[in-house]
């Protein structure tokens, strides 16, 4: 569902990861331009 | 080999609505919106309102975060507690600009002169008034506002709108060294003194016996040569009478103070030192940087307070709470980022360890942030969601049932209470009720578990944490 998309990837501390999505987004044929984790407490 | 207990723990708060605006969310936005300056200003809180907020009374120790009323906390009927209040204080802001000064070794705090003498008179009286640098306030006095017109410098302010003192940069290049950063620092440096001061006078511990400080607040000290390589806890040790005590830093974001407790607590154990405290001061940029959610939903700008602990280490004395080195939990770096998998590595590695089930925990202290403080910026409540996942970790392993999932959440954890600066709302603030829980027989066992994000500082990926149990004497024994 991400093939030819090019994805920026934010994460969320206490919920998911950066790099857990992004390895979602890349295995449906996505690819991340940029990946981060923020927390927001 | 000594087994190290928690003998003595302090809380302290500084309500410090004027340095609101030098936060690093408020410094950077209000500039932009002359109305929301306005409106920011304007829904400070009064002291009183700080001091009737009920979290703050947690904080203190005089109540216990179970025992708070629902919410709105906002609002709420007082419950009675001064100023002065369980195991610490909430110093009010133009006491605290005092203290800056007191603790200001280099004469860049400037306060107004009629500033100045009211409060050096109030910090005379004060109950540690006898080890606050009372001639470093006088000699603070003159002129404010020429300090606050000089390059690079930055005006202090009481409440909205009264310039009461100033700080100077304390380099006219060097961008660790500038007015603001300084001001960080200093009021790390200031909150983090008056909770090692509380701890040992309450105590009756001679700051002469103190052999190591250990500071883990989120302030990282240092010069451009050496961005955050010094020492605030040897400042502090020095700033509080501790003449015989070295110190150092521990850094790991939020997640600091716990680390703390363990090398404190492994250096008693080891006999390398008798007696160690561990501090952490408030941090200043954290303060004002959920404002606009607060505004948006007509609260008050509610991370107004700098919030600061210290405790103290040593060899077992019978009767104070253990600290359990072989219980401490890590989160290595295979165990990735996902929330489960750090709780696994954090609450549950240790207890299979221990061949402990989780309810042999009591209370679960994980990150305590106020709810109140964070929903309103849609940050959600952060202590709930961790309760949430150890809960269904502990169903996972058929130590609890479903239907007691809630029960478990409800009586081994509890709602936040605490300001939102990470490293103190990360299980060091409750160590105040857990060692009056351990030591009354409410509890048997505390697990502190704290986590950073270590993310932020660009180097890596992780995040970390640390776990330790704490257990009570009795327990021990038997």
């Amino acid at each position: 569902m991400f093939e030819s998309k090019q994805v920026i990837v934010l994460g969320e501390r206490d919920g998911i990861a950066g790099p857990a999505i992004a390895a979602c987004v890349k295995s449906a044929g996505g690819h991340v331009e940029y990946t981060s984790t923020e927390c927001f407490v | 080999m000594p087994i190290p207990v928690v003998s003595a723990a302090s809380a302290a708060l500084a309500h410090v609505p004027g340095l609101c605006r030098h936060g690093s969310k408020p410094s950077r936005e209000l500039p932009k919106n002359p109305e929301v300056q306005a409106q920011f200003l304007a829904s400070l809180r009064t002291f009183e309102q700080a001091v009737a907020y009920g979290p703050h009374q947690a904080y203190l120790g005089a109540i216990h975060p179970r025992d708070l009323p629902e919410r709105p906390w906002v609002g709420a009927a007082p419950n009675g507690e001064g100023r002065f209040a369980g195991v610490g204080e909430l110093m009010p802001e133009d006491e605290f600009l005092g203290l800056l000064a007191a603790v200001d070794d280099f004469g860049l705090v400037r306060l107004g002169a009629p500033e100045a003498a009211a409060i050096g008179e109030r910090l005379a009286r004060h109950p540690l008034g006898a080890h606050f640098d009372l001639e470093k306030v006088a000699a603070a006095a003159g002129d404010a506002e020429a300090v606050a017109a000089e390059p690079g410098a930055l005006p202090l302010h009481l409440g909205a709108d009264r310039l009461a003192a100033a700080v100077r940069r304390a380099h006219e290049s060097d961008a660790a060294l500038t007015a603001d950063v300084f001001l960080e620092n200093l009021a790390g440096k200031a909150s983090a003194t008056l909770a090692l001061l509380r701890v040992l006078a309450d105590n009756g511990i001679d700051p002469a016996s103190i052999d190591y400080v250990i500071g883990s607040g989120e302030e990282a000290i240092g010069d451009r040569y050496q961005r955050g390589g010094g020492n605030l806890g040897k400042s502090v040790a020095a700033a509080a009478g501790c003449v015989n005590a070295s110190g150092c830093d521990v850094k790991n974001f939020c997640a600091a103070p716990v680390p703390a407790l363990v090398i404190a607590s492994s250096l008693v154990a080891a006999g390398v030192f008798q007696r160690v405290a561990v501090v952490a001061g408030g941090s200043l940029p954290k303060v004002g940087m959920k404002f606009q959610g607060h505004l948006k939903h007509d609260l008050p700008v509610l991370e107004d307070v700098l919030g600061a602990s210290a405790l103290i280490v040593e060899a077992d004395d019978g009767r104070s709470p253990r600290v359990r080195l072989d219980s401490v939990g890590r989160h290595p770096v295979a165990a990735g980022s996902s929330n489960p998998k750090i709780m696994e590595a954090l609450a549950f590695a240790p207890l299979d360890r221990l061949g402990m089930s989780s309810t042999d925990v009591d209370d679960y202290a994980t990150e305590l942030h106020n709810p109140e403080i964070t929903e309103p910026q849609g940050s959600g409540n952060v202590p709930e969601r961790n309760y949430k996942t150890i809960a269904a970790l502990a169903l996972r392993r058929g130590d609890i049932g479903r239907a007691d999932m809630g029960d478990f959440v409800e009586t081994r954890g509890m709602p936040g209470f605490a300001p939102t600066q990470g490293h103190i709302a990360s299980a060091l603030c409750y160590v105040p009720h857990a060692r009056a829980r351990l030591m009354d027989g409410g509890a048997q066992r505390v697990q502190l578990i704290a986590k950073g994000s270590l993310f932020l500082g660009r180097m890596s990926e992780q995040s970390d944490g640390m776990s330790v149990l704490l257990e009570s004497n009795d327990e021990a024994e038997g």
